[in-house]
């Protein structure tokens, strides 16, 4: 197991956001992050990035307290994506690239720059400011920023939202093309139920703060009696019981 | 520190300033603008006060020292600000970077922000007014030193506001020179404040560096006792700076902030 998350819970005053949860992240696999609006799925990621501190529990590495760990070291294998976090508008694509690339201490660089553009069918507009470009490219821009450093631990929240239906396809099938040919360990949270059927191996759901249900996506399928994911989805949602 | 990082980091910024005429525009401005106005007030006061009839330029050198710690500290706290407005305060504190490589990109780069800003200026004054800061000699570079110092300090405490309180302290980034000012005796003497102030003010580096410069200016004498306190004092509070900016970074890993700051 590459990721273990142990009783992890975060309290803001009192507001109670991730309540003891426990699960595991398996090297090379992806793992859904499922749930309503609010129910702590942004704030797990945040603590799995060292961007929030836990109020308990740990996240272990390898078996190793995260806490124990060089932060530095950790967190060059690590990256994130997300459509509300955005890269320096007034700096162009290219520019944003090298600063992050320089950043995360890529050697070769402009080949990587050159070989995630091309991948990701950015260069055309390389050269313009990010603030300027429609979401769809910013998305492909935040994802190759994503994929600078060849993370091994990718945590994705939302890659395809508020996007038009030909350009989240773009992104899903590239994510698929690269998970098969690379080797990463994938976080991803979605509200896009098709696309957590089509990338993800198993998925956890989320409500209050609370795991209330994991396993794979046709085992939760079969598990409620509903015809996909998304009904799913809704059922958990919807109920009051953890199952 | 990895100095990589550091200039990934100030290159950032350099981008920044070189995709924009208006900013560099902006930059040169203000300075300049300051310099026009405070060259004919100090023109007006070598032809018509006692105080500085033998002093050409006193204040216009004061206005300009004063303006060279008032761009270091806000090109500090701007570029914070960059990476809150343009939503990128999550991908910077993601990346494998210290936090002491992030103080030590912004204290170098503001550098750059405030000589873009100033030099211009500075060189405007000499055919002018007449007035050049060069005539301060050697001691210039030690008053310089103290005054980045304090004006990166007083950077680090508003962008630990920032951290604490988010985008909603901005206002005091910009108010928070203008604060200290008056207790600065950057345009006359410490012995003008009420005897209260005058302890305050001793507290400030400010002081001994203006007092230093009239002393230089107007009776040709350099005290480097002064110049050392001032100096010494400066580092104290860079220091104090320094570790207000971890407490906030802390405190708002633990509260949660660092995730969603933004406009």
């Amino acid at each position: 197991m590459f990721i273990e998350i142990k009783n992890l819970t975060k309290v803001y005053d009192n507001y109670l956001a991730v309540d003891k949860i426990n699960f595991q992240l398996n090297k090379n696999r992806t793992l859904g992050l499922l749930g309503p609006n609010g129910c702590g799925k942004t704030t797990t990621i945040g603590m799995i990035l060292g961007l929030i501190a836990p109020t308990n529990g740990e996240i272990l590495i390898e078996n190793r307290n995260m806490n124990t760990l060089n932060r530095d070291e950790v967190l060059a294998r690590f990256n994130f994506a997300s459509p509300y976090v955005e890269l320096p508008k007034k700096l162009t694509v290219k520019q944003n690239l090298e600063i992050y690339g320089r950043l995360y201490g890529i050697e070769d660089l402009s080949t990587r720059i050159n070989e995630i553009s091309k991948d990701l069918d950015i260069k055309n507009f390389f050269n313009r400011k990010t603030g300027e470009l429609s979401s769809g490219q910013k998305n492909r821009v935040s994802l190759a920023k994503s994929l600078i450093n060849k993370p091994e631990i990718l945590l994705l929240d939302e890659p395809t939202a508020s996007l038009d239906p030909d350009v989240g396809d773009f992104i899903r099938s590239y994510i698929q093309e690269y998970k098969s040919k690379n080797k990463v360990t994938l976080l991803l949270a979605s509200h896009n139920m098709n696309e957590v059927e089509k990338l993800c191996d198993s998925v956890i759901m989320m409500k209050k703060g609370k795991i209330i249900d994991t396993g794979t996506c046709n085992d939760l399928i079969k598990k409620h009696g509903r015809n996909n994911l998304e009904e799913t989805f809704l059922k958990l949602a919807r109920s009051k019981d953890e199952f | 520190m990895n100095f990589n990082k550091i200039y990934a980091l100030g290159l950032r910024h350099i981008y920044l300033i070189m995709n924009s005429f208006p900013r560099v525009l902006d930059l040169i401005y203000w300075p300049t603008v300051q310099i026009f106005l405070w060259g004919f007030i100090s023109k007006f006061f070598t032809l018509n006060s006692d105080y500085y009839s033998n002093t050409v330029g006193v204040i216009l050198t004061a206005a300009v020292l004063y303006d060279f710690l008032f761009r270091a500290s806000i090109s500090f706290n701007m570029m914070f600000l960059e990476e809150i407005w343009s939503r990128n305060f999550t991908n910077l504190f993601i990346a494998p970077i210290k936090i002491s490589e992030i103080i030590a990109a912004l204290t170098f780069t503001a550098i750059l922000r405030t000589l873009i800003g100033l030099v211009p200026a500075v060189l405007i004054a000499v055919p002018l007014f007449g007035v050049s800061i060069l005539k301060l000699g050697i001691p210039l570079i030690f008053l310089l030193i103290s005054l980045y110092l304090f004006g990166i300090t007083l950077g680090l405490l508003v962008t630990s506001g920032l951290l604490r309180f988010g985008p909603s302290f901005e206002n005091i980034a910009w108010a928070s020179l203008f604060f200290l000012a008056p207790l600065g005796c950057i345009y006359y003497p410490i012995d003008i404040l009420p005897n209260i102030l005058q302890i305050i003010a001793k507290g400030l580096p400010l002081v001994h560096v203006f007092e230093e410069m009239r002393g230089i200016l107007m009776n040709n004498s350099v005290n480097y006792f002064n110049i050392l306190k001032s100096i010494s004092i400066s580092v104290i509070y860079f220091i104090f700076g320094i570790i207000i900016f971890y407490i906030s970074y802390f405190g708002a890993r633990k509260r949660g902030t660092l995730i969603n700051m933004g406009e």
